[in-house]
């Protein structure tokens, strides 16, 4: 049994490649852990409840809202954040892709839009077909983040566009 | 939040013992459900036990030919599974229209079998609510608000009239699913019609579930899979949104007369909903334009709309009839 | 595509390094997280710190038996903890200063206070009792305008139209919550802060922390978004500020998604009635338009939402009215396109139901009451290309030969319309400064306080000076976002672009100028222009100035479920000269999507026994998602603006979101054949209606292949 007596307990994850030992209450959801304890702060909190997708990152391949994930929870998980960009050639697609065709205004819901396109295009990979995201999957799909500055049509161009360069296995 | 301790046992006999050790314990799944209530001061547990490490994550055959699908088999993972795809697309029709796929990548089906009511007088401490606090007071009914897609037109009581809100519990409503319970004194199998219990005169007591009774798995019978089905949902706005109205259907012909029909309806009672004054007037009939109606409206003639809500019956009445027909031309 | 106007601060934006407010409390843990009252109406009668200040981490507890003393300002809103009464739910009450996010969330519960409480009244009504017409509007418009004998020729009039449409509270918002780092240092304030307008918080900050100007420091790089909540300081600012004085350390303060819905600012629910009387030929006689509209109990907001119908058609007989009930609700505000925004919602919806009437197309009705002068006021418009848009708009729609009978357009199991709304906004212009450099190497920096919200103003500004100093965007720097800049209007109104390019332009040919006096030789030391614009803009020629456009919906209503999709939205706008194409198609884009998500999703709904808004998350306060918003285009027309500064750009931001709403319910209409006069249009309006009208409600076509039998 993996028990603590404490309410805080060691926590170690993999953020953007780099192994990371923290020490972290327990009521710390990974999305303050990325933003406070990592200074990470990329993903962004416009909710803090699972209602808006600002907080979306990948933990172990899928997308999610970090928002809602307790750190302590996640032992050994892989984290990847915007940061991780670098790291990553989908997500630079992706970046640039959206640069591209305008698909962001204030900025704020960016970083989530993107880890969440990202997700997106792993998950239609997984279930087979050419990886490349037709308009109309994307919008349903991409439908946990909200953008209050209505970058969406553009941001369908964005990840439909770097869906299909993804495809043609440019790096 | 509340401090809590975590743990993350890896027995299953552990986790109930856990929980049952300590009044103030919860288990948690993902904690979609859970993190956000304890957010909200709703719930607030001084112990969570994980349940993730279980190996309670694989969806298998059953002897007889049905499925046995782990709770804590991840909600993506349950629609996206070949056989539930295959034989119980319902199933995963009914999962993909709920929440967002941020969500369903992590939540657990035990987990969204558990959720808790949206109702905004629920989720706000600051509010007296009798299904937080038995005799308390439900200003949602006091409010009569123009619009109350939160409140029940089927099965609510004077004290509570919010909406169970997932959809899954809906779709395997209707498939007649039943749910693997281990608890402190064993294990059992609950048919989930007999899950969930209605609101009465004690909101809190929602499920038949005590404290340290833990979901393990959720069976599906062989007998419905491959029924043409389908799952429809209405919401108020394209995605992401929680149900204003569902229906959840599966039915069986020979020859131009329906055999055997299975029908529930989510998003407009405090439980699931299983229609079964319907489905007795659709059973051994054609499913002809009129006989639907009648027969769907043979459930609705029990419906009590409240303050903002009669749409909803309106609703159920349209999805309910064009979803049997055009299943019942696949069935053809 | 951008092509090649990529933003400037497109790349920090997709890599995450952009920070906002809130980024940079990240290792500033002293955080002061509010208590929030739980009655509407009342008074305090007591609060109990005792236990809160016990706790780990607690530093103060700001109650208003102890808070620093505030100058009067005249946002009574600021005046936090100044006095013990009670306007609205969710005001804040006292505040918990402690040296983490956790811990002052966790002892502010611990905060009790007692209150006496009053009877409060939320509900706005058109017969409500506290109804009065207030001196003026804002921006010191008239509450009331007439001309001629309204009554007498709209009773005479041939076709009349005499509807009531309502408009809910809505809020605005913005993705990134208010939020302000503070510090003090020898007596100077620095703020980061999410705001609209850096000069406008140093102002009213310094005045009610009784500091000089120009020791009050606001910087805002970026901002997530703000929509008109962002536009003059709110609570959290005061209260980073008061807390950090408090406790003589740095202090954040951040509004949750919650307060968004209680302090942050909203637009008010309105009421109005809309008359029109006209020939059978559409021409209009008699127009009048009565609004009303709340504010609160602490400050007069009072949204000029008739103030469309003075400017848009002609008439010889007209009125407007505004009535205001001050309630026990939080303070609106601005929000984008105040006032037109639900003003032109209830005048595009009349103007379509007189189409109806009279048998003329949506279009030709708006073209033949099309004015070159302003109604009321018999100004000229400084440009009015109000046809030109509605005739481009309806030739790229394919409108021509559109069947009018409502129910008349079926696919499957869906019913099609379309509808059209013409927009309009105000296209105004204020005194700003600027400030242009240049280096010995020739490199350029360009220095003004404006901010960018998202609109792209940083990118913009840069290409405005590139193209008047004649060298590439790549050599000139711009520095927004800083109070201590060349002071700007704020990034409201739509008046950002015209006023800061107006000043920058200046500074550029006052730097070019000097250039060439010192025969193009650069010092070593650099040279500096600086232009203010006041003189120019208060010399600004007798004219009514507007921006007009016109929107065209296709929507589709499920048979079954009356759920409504809107597979296109198109709006041409004459907006001046558009300055950045790219920037510009997503802010007209952007603001329609969020008129797509007034007319179908968002409501705030004020709860009578509780006082606030029964919605207060994103769950239950629907905005539009990604799913919602299919083909949306946006054009603009070639205009010539002479009266409003060497740019003649308008201004655009917020034009879009005004008539889509209009648009979209009127080609509901014309798909179902219910007009639904109360927004948002939900599947339940539809099904409410279809009940009230048809005993059978099946009668919609099958959707699947079972008989049918008669």
């Amino acid at each position: 049994m993996n028990a603590t007596g404490n309410t805080s307990a060691a926590v170690r994850l993999r953020v953007n490649g780099v192994v990371r030992e923290l020490r972290l209450d327990n009521r710390t959801t990974l999305l303050d852990a990325l933003r406070e304890a990592l200074r990470l702060t990329g993903t962004k909190k416009g909710c803090d409840h699972g209602q808006c997708g600002a907080c979306t990152v990948l933990v172990d391949g899928r997308r999610v809202y970090s928002c809602l994930l307790l750190a302590v929870a996640l032992p050994d998980s892989d984290v990847t954040t915007v940061e991780g960009a670098v790291r990553d050639g989908r997500l630079r697609i992706l970046q640039r892709a959206f640069l591209d065709h305008d698909a962001l205004q204030c900025g704020y819901c960016t970083p989530g839009q993107l880890c969440s396109a990202l997700g997106l295009l792993i998950e239609l990979a997984a279930e087979g077909g050419d990886g490349t995201a037709p308009a109309g999957a994307v919008r349903e799909r991409m439908s946990g983040n909200l953008c209050r500055c209505g970058a969406y049509t553009h941001i369908v161009a964005a990840v439909t566009a770097a869906s299909k360069t993804i495809a043609e296995g440019t790096p | 939040m509340k401090t809590f301790r975590y743990e993350r046992p890896d027995s299953v006999a552990t986790a109930v013992a856990g929980v049952a050790a300590h009044p103030g314990a919860a288990f948690l799944g993902a904690g979609t459900s859970l993190v956000d209530l304890m957010k909200l001061h709703v719930e607030e547990p001084t112990l969570l036990v994980d349940v993730t490490s279980l190996s309670l994550d694989r969806i298998g055959t059953a002897r007889d030919g049905g499925l046995v699908i782990g709770a804590t088999v991840r909600n993506s993972d349950l629609a996206t599974d070949p056989r539930v795809r295959a034989e119980y697309p319902l199933l995963a029709e009914a999962v993909l229209s709920g929440a967002s796929a941020q969500i369903r990548n992590v939540a657990t089906v035990g987990g969204n079998l558990l959720q808790r009511t949206r109702c905004p007088y629920y989720r706000d401490v600051t509010k007296p609510c009798n299904r937080r606090s038995a005799g308390s007071g439900c200003p949602a009914l006091e409010s009569r608000l123009p619009h109350s897609p939160h409140l029940a037109v089927l099965g609510a009581s004077p004290a509570c009239a919010a909406v169970h809100p997932s959809d899954l519990a809906v779709a395997l409503t209707a498939l007649d699913a039943l749910i693997e319970v281990t608890g402190p004194h064993g294990t059992r199998t609950v048919p989930i019609t007999s899950l969930y219990r209605p609101p009465g005169d004690a909101p809190p007591d929602d499920t038949v579930l005590a404290r340290a009774d833990m979901i393990t798995a959720v069976r599906l019978p062989a007998a419905t899979a491959a029924w043409p089905c389908a799952y429809r949902k209405a919401r108020d706005r394209a995605s992401f949104a929680f149900g204003t109205a569902s229906v959840a259907a599966a039915l069986r012909m020979t020859g131009d007369h329906i055999v055997d029909v299975k029908l529930a309806f989510g998003a407009v009672a405090p439980v699931p909903w299983r229609a079964r004054h319907a489905e007795r007037a659709l059973t051994g009939r054609r499913p002809v334009g009129h006989v639907l109606r009648q027969a769907v409206d043979a459930e609705l003639v029990h419906a009590r709309p409240l303050h903002g809500n009669a749409f909803k019956v309106d609703l159920l009445r349209n999805m309910t009839v064009s979803l049997l027909s055009e299943l019942a031309g696949r069935a053809a | 595509m951008t092509g090649g106007q990529e933003r400037v601060d497109g790349w920090d934006k997709v890599t995450g390094r952009a920070r906002y407010a809130g980024d940079h409390a990240v290792g500033r843990a002293v955080t002061a997280v509010p208590v929030r009252s739980t009655v509407a109406r009342g008074r305090i009668v007591r609060v109990d710190d005792g236990e809160a200040l016990r706790q780990a981490g607690v530093l103060a507890v700001i109650t208003p038996d102890n808070a620093p003393r505030l100058a009067e300002v005249h946002d009574a809103e600021l005046m936090l903890f100044q006095n013990h009464r009670i306007a609205y739910r969710g005001q804040f009450v006292a505040a918990v200063v402690a040296t983490s996010r956790q811990a002052a969330t966790a002892a502010a519960r611990l905060v009790r206070v007692a209150y006496e409480q009053s009877c409060h009244e939320v509900r706005l009504s058109a017969d409500h009792h506290r109804l009065y017409e207030p001196e003026h509007l804002n921006e010191g418009r008239p509450a009331g305008t007439s001309s001629g004998d309204f009554a007498g020729a709209f009773d005479a009039a041939p076709v009349r139209v005499d509807e009531t449409y309502r408009t809910p509270a809505v809020c605005n918002n913005p993705l990134e919550t208010h939020a302000t780092c503070a510090s003090w240092d020898n007596g100077r304030l620095t703020l980061i802060d999410s705001t609209q307008g850096p000069n406008t918080v140093q102002n009213v900050l310094a005045a009610l922390f009784r500091l000089r100007t120009d020791h009050v420091r606001v910087i805002c790089e970026h901002v997530g978004g703000a929509f008109g909540a962002k536009g003059a300081p709110r609570a959290n600012t005061v209260l980073a500020a008061m807390a950090a004085l408090v406790v003589g350390r740095p202090v954040t303060c951040s509004f949750t998604r919650r307060d968004m819905f209680a302090v942050a600012g909203h637009r008010s629910p309105t009421i109005q009635r809309v008359r029109l009387g006209a020939h059978p030929d559409g021409r209009l006689i008699a127009l009048a338009h009565d609004a009303v509209a709340h504010t609160s109990t602490l400050r007069r907001f009072a949204e000029q939402t008739a103030a469309a119908a003075r400017h848009m058609y002609a008439a010889p007989h007209r009125a407007t009215s505004h009535r205001l009930a001050a309630l026990d609700v939080p303070s609106p505000s601005w929000m984008r396109a105040p006032g037109y925004c639900p003003g032109m919602f209830a005048l595009e919806s009349a103007m379509d139901e007189l189409a109806v009437r009279t048998g003329v197309d949506p279009v030709d009705l708006r073209l033949r009451n099309d004015t070159s002068v302003h109604p009321e006021t018999g100004q000229l418009f400084s440009s009015r290309n109000l046809a030109a848009c509605l005739r481009s708009g309806a030739r790229l729609f394919a409108w021509a030969g559109r069947n009018p009978a409502p129910r008349s357009g079926r696919r499957g199991h869906w019913l099609v319309g379309t509808g059209v709304a013409a927009s309009t906004y105000t296209a105004d212009v204020a005194p700003s400064d600027a400030a242009v450099s240049v280096s010995v190497d020739g490199r350029y920096s360009v220095s003004i306080a404006a901010v960018d919200v998202g609109t792209g103003a940083r990118t913009m500004l840069r290409s405005v000076a590139a193209r008047e100093l004649g060298v590439p965007a790549s050599a000139v720097e711009i520095r927004i976002g800083d109070s201590c800049l060349p002071r700007a209007v704020v990034a409201g109104g739509s008046m950002g672009t015209s006023s800061w390019s107006w000043a920058v332009i200046a500074a550029c040919r006052d730097l070019r100028r000097r250039v060439r006096e010192r025969g193009g030789v650069v010092p070593v030391t650099g040279l500096t222009a600086r232009a203010r614009t006041d003189a120019e803009v208060a010399a600004l020629a007798d004219r009514a100035r507007f921006s007009f456009g016109a929107q065209f919906a296709e929507v589709r209503v499920d048979a079954d479920t009356m759920e409504i999709r809107v597979p296109r939205l198109l709006g041409v706008f004459a907006v001046g000269k558009v300055l950045a194409p790219a920037l510009a198609r997503s802010q007209f884009v952007g603001a329609m999507t969020m008129g797509l998500s007034m007319a179908l999703c968002e409501e705030a709904v004020t709860d009578p026994c509780s006082g606030d808004y029964a919605q207060h998350e994103l769950a239950t306060y629907h905005i539009a998602t990604h799913a919602d918003v299919q083909d949306v285009q946006a054009s603009w027309i070639e205009e010539e603006e002479h009266h409003l500064g060497p740019s003649g750009a308008k201004g655009l931001g917020e034009i879009g979101i005004v008539g889509t709403a209009a648009a979209i319910a009127n080609a509901v209409y014309h798909a179902t054949g219910v007009r639904v006069r109360d927004l948002p249009v939900r599947p339940a309006s539809l099904l409410r209606a279809h009940r009230c009208a048809e005993p059978s409600p099946h009668d919609r076509g099958d959707r699947g292949n079972a008989a049918e039998q008669p």
